[in-house]
Formats: structure tokens, sequence, C-alpha cells
């Protein structure tokens, strides 16, 4: 995507008014969000403000009660979407890494390129083996999960992801159930796919990390976005009082 | 020793005895040398006493004639057309054959009903209730009356080809409905054994539903619900004996023909040596599945 100033380059992620609720507790409340293309945005806010809901909405895990959602300039909420063509081109990458246990590493990589894209296995194999090299885990590719650290399991989670060659990442949470030594290869990880221009929306609690990789980042409390602003801005100078509260409790517990 | 002592040295000999013998072999020489010894003798004291007591009991030579007689044995194991009765050795393949036939069918069968009992999409539903109809109905009904049923009523509808099968065929049917709702049940409790994350994960790759299902939802299932399959199935293959009711010649069958041919019963010890035969194997090896899955279960929560 080279539109830059040549002209109008659709949205990498375009969400309007989008609200859900799950029976009477309304967990997002008219959110609107833009992510450009090579954008790297980081959702912080306190626990329950909506932060996984949101990014689940987006894969279309969770249907959405009201509003639009498009990715890539395409509508995908409203009627007659093919919802697997979708999370083809939406990689989202959980806290819990989800990994199959029952297949080795190589196998949780190349399963959705030959199940859902149809790619030779020999294709798949070889893209799986490039990018678990480029990550740093190839001597892994034989190993089940289990054997694996919390860390080499959520990378191998990011790279399944990444397997299916996604315009765009989604990312909830995924050094929170990590011991803290293991948290920084993660984090290189994703530093990295930034680098190359991945287009990114992060769920973190990692304030620093967002500090450092995010061109925005935004606030959520009690499903609305409260601040929208470049990290600088947002963690030195907070506008409104409910982000400068939260902000201050993070220092206050040591996290930032 | 006195006697009391001795009593007392022996339960409790007993119960070490039977700890060891429920985990196998190697428990028992990982005890040492001395533990083989003690249960050893308290496995012969107690094999003794049943043994003394069998032959000691004052009906003892009646039973061991007519359960027991070594020639009766041999002569319904072997069979004697001529003589009119069936050879029970012979009778057991049928047995094996409708077990394996039956398993099979079982297999396919309860997997479909599971899959339509999970299923959630608004279409599925009469097949929804048609599931939960049919392991409700198949769990209540007592298995010899579905035989019965289905072995005697399906030939009296005089239909062509379906009226005219052989007892062991309605056999295997009946088998196949009644344990594909027990079966079904155990499939669902595997499928619900899989972690919902497990579905968000595949489902967040763009696999259709299909697709996760196959290749990982099933394959986390079905691992889960081995041993307790395997029990069924060892049911299963002495319920193969419920179809000589309709008088196909299986191990048990043959061996009612003998008995009332020749008035001794003998002939049905050894179809329950040839059931035990049977099934044994089958329990420990369903042992060993459980005791591996348990060990790998404690190696991989170590992380
Ligand atoms: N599947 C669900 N069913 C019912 N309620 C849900 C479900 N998922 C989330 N919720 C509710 O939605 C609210 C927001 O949850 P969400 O997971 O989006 O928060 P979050 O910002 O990601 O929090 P955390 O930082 O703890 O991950 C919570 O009150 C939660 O209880
Ligand atoms: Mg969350």
């Amino acid at each position: 995507m080279s539109g830059g100033a040549a002209g109008y380059a659709p949205a990498a992620i375009s969400i309007e008014h989008v609200d859900k609720s799950f029976g009477a507790n309304q967990v997002l409340s008219g959110i609107s969000l833009e992510v450009a293309p090579h954008e790297v945005i980081c959702l912080i806010g306190a626990s329950g403000s909506g932060k996984s809901t949101l990014l689940r909405c987006i894969n279309l895990l969770e249907p959405i009660d009201a509003g639009r959602i498009s990715l890539l300039g395409h509508p995908v909420t409203g009627g007659n979407i093919d919802q697997n063509l979708v999370r083809r081109q939406v990689g989202i990458v959980f806290q819990s890494f989800n990994l199959f246990p029952h297949m080795t590493v190589l196998r949780n990589v190349t399963l959705a390129p030959t199940k859902a894209l149809r790619m030779p296995r020999a294709d798949a194999e070889q893209q799986a083996r490039e990018l678990l090299t480029r990550f740093g885990l190839q001597d892994k590719q034989h190993e089940y999960p289990d054997r694996l650290s919390g860390g080499q399991q959520q990378r191998v989670a990011i790279v399944r992801a990444l397997a299916m060659q996604p315009q765009i990442m989604l990312l909830d949470e995924v050094t929170s159930a990590l011991d803290p030594e293991l948290v920084a290869e993660v984090l290189d990880l994703i530093r990295e796919l930034a680098s190359g221009g991945m287009t990114m929306l992060i769920a973190t609690h990692e304030m620093s990390f967002a500090r450092d990789i995010a061109n925005r980042v935004c606030f959520l409390e009690e499903g609305r976005i409260i601040e929208d602003a470049p990290p600088a801005r947002l963690f030195s100078s907070p506008q409104d009082d409910r982000t400068k509260r939260f902000l201050r409790r993070i220092v206050e517990a040591g996290r930032l | 020793m006195t006697d009391d002592q001795g009593g007392v040295g022996a339960g409790a000999q007993l119960a070490g005895g039977f700890g060891s013998s429920g985990r196998g072999p190697r428990l028992l020489s990982g005890g040492g040398r001395r533990a083989t010894v003690i249960s050893t003798a308290s496995t012969l004291v107690v094999l003794a006493a049943l043994a003394a007591i069998f032959w000691f009991a004052p009906g003892s030579a009646a039973v061991r004639h007519t359960f027991f007689n070594p020639q009766d044995m041999w002569q319904s194991f072997v069979g004697n057309p001529r003589k009119g009765y069936y050879s029970v050795g012979e009778a057991l393949w049928l047995n094996i054959r409708m077990f394996l036939v039956a398993e099979v069918l079982i297999l396919a069968l309860a997997l479909v009903i599971a899959l339509a009992r999970q299923s959630t999409s608004p279409v599925m539903f009469p097949f929804r209730v048609l599931a939960m109809i049919y392991v409700d109905f198949f769990r209540g009904v007592p298995l010899l009356l579905v035989v019965f049923v289905i072995g005697l009523g399906v030939p009296a509808l005089r239909l062509p080809f379906v009226s005219s099968q052989s007892a062991a065929i309605y056999g295997v049917c009946a088998l196949v409905l009644s344990y594909s709702a027990y079966v079904s049940e155990v499939y669902r409790a595997g499928l619900n054994s899989v972690h919902q994350s497990q579905v968000a994960g595949a489902r967040s790759l763009g696999l259709s539903h299909a697709t996760a299902l196959r290749y990982v939802i099933l394959p986390q299932a079905v691992r889960n619900i081995i041993p307790p399959l395997l029990n069924d199935f060892i049911s299963l293959q002495k319920d193969t004996a419920l179809v000589g009711v309709l008088g196909a010649i299986e191990a048990n069958e043959a061996a009612q023909i003998y008995s009332s041919t020749v008035f001794n019963f003998s002939s049905f010890t050894v179809a329950a040596i040839l059931f035990l035969i049977l099934t044994i194997p089958l329990a420990r090896f369903t042992d060993r599945l459980v005791a591996r899955d348990r060990a790998r279960r404690l190696a991989g929560g170590l992380r």
C-alpha cells in the first residue's frame, strides 16, 4: 500500500460507532477508531474496559450489535460476509497462546496455510521454516508446544498467525501470561514486525512498550475511547481526568 | 505365628498384593525382592484358601462334575455336529466378527449423533432433537429387548432383502443401535473436554468449522476418551453373546446347545474362559493407556 501523497488509501481498520453488549452488560459503547496502513496503535485501559472484546469484534469472533467495521476499505459487518476470508487477512494472537497441543510447532504453523489457503505442503513448510528461523525458533520446529517455554509458545503463536500472511495483526495482551524474563523476547518480535511495516492493534498492559512502539495510544474506559493521542503526549500530558487517574494508578503500581 | 496374627498379616498382604497387581508388574519389582516374595506368598495363600473352600464344600463333587468336567469341556470346545452340538471355540469366531463389525459402525454412528447433538446452528435443530430422543431411548431400553425387537420384528415385516438377513446381522444392528447411544455420550464428553480457546484459536486462523473440527477439536477429543471407549468395547465383546437368543450360533448359544444335549454345563465354563481370553487383553491394554496418559499429563503439567 503506497498511497501516500498520490491520494486516498483506505484505512486498514475503520471502526464506526460500534456497540457491543453481553446480555445486560454493555461492553463497547459507540467506539470509533481509524487505523492507517502500517500504523501501530496500542489500546490501554483497566481490566474489563473492553480491549479484548474490541479486538475479537474486529476479527469477527464476536458479532457486534450496532455500527460498522471495515478492513482495508471493505465492510466486514452486515450480511453476506465470508468470515473465514476476513479472518485469513487479520491475524489475532491471544494472551493464552492457544497453540494446538497435539501438533508439533511446524504443524501448528502450517495447518492453516495448507487447509485454509490450500498452499502446497512443501511451500507451507518452507515458509514456516523461514518464519521460525527469522524469530529464532528454527530448532523448535519438531517440538510439541508443552515442551516450550511460555515465551517460545507465544512466539510460535505469533508465527502461526503470520503464516497466513495477514495484512493486519491484532495482539491481545500477548505478554500478560509470561514470566517477566520472557516478556522481552516477545516484545522484540513485535518491534521487528512494526519495523517491517505491519499494521497492528495491540491491547497491552506494558506501558513502556506502548510508549516505545505505538504511533498512537488509545485509552479505553467502560467501552469508550476516552483519549487517543501519540504516546509522548498521552503519557506526559494526558488531557482527560480519567486518563490521568488511570496513569497515576499505573505509576503508583510501579509499572511506568 | 498365632492364628490371630496370621489373619491380620494375610489381610495386610492381601491389600498390598492387590495394590501392586492393579498398577502392573513394574511396581512389584520396584518394591524389591522382599515385596515380590510377600506378594507371591499372599497370592498363593488366597488362591489355596479359595481352592480349599471349593474342594471341600459339601456339593463340590457334583459341581465339579457338572461345570468342570474336563471331558465335557473338551467335547464342547471342539464340537461334534453328528451328535447335534457345535464347537464353542468355532462359535466364538462369530462373536469376534460381530464385535469387529459392530465396533466400526458404532464409532461412526455415535460420532454423527454426538456432532448432531453438539451442533448450534438453527438449521440443525430437528437433528439435535432427534439425536437427543435417540440417545434417551436406546440408553433406556434394555439391550436384550432391542435384540429381540430387531431380530424377530424386522423379519416378521417380510420386506424384500431387509427381512431376509441372518440372525447375526440383526444382532449386530441391535448392538450398534444400543451402543451408539452410549458411545455418542462418550464422544460428547470428549468434545466438551477440549477447551473453548482451542476453537477460538482455530477459527481465528480462518479455518472453517469443519476443518477446525477435523484437525483441531476431534483429535484432542478422541485422545481424551480412549479409555472410556475401550471400556465400552470390553462390554460390547461380551454382549455379543446376547445375539444367541436369535439362534445365531455364537459361543454362548453353542454352549447352551451342548448343555441341553448332553446335560452338562461344562460347556458354559468353556465359553466363559473364551470370553475372558478375549476381554482381559483389552482391559490390560486400557489400563496401560490410562497409566501412560496420566504420566503424560504429569509431565506436561510441569511445563
Ligand atoms: N464471552 C463473554 N460473555 C460475557 N461477558 C463477557 C464475555 N467476554 C467479555 N465479557 C465481559 O466484557 C467486559 C469487557 O471484557 P474484555 O475482556 O473486553 O476486557 P479487557 O479490557 O480485555 O480486560 P483485561 O485487561 O482484563 O483483559 C467484561 O466485563 C467481561 O466480563
Ligand atoms: Mg483482555
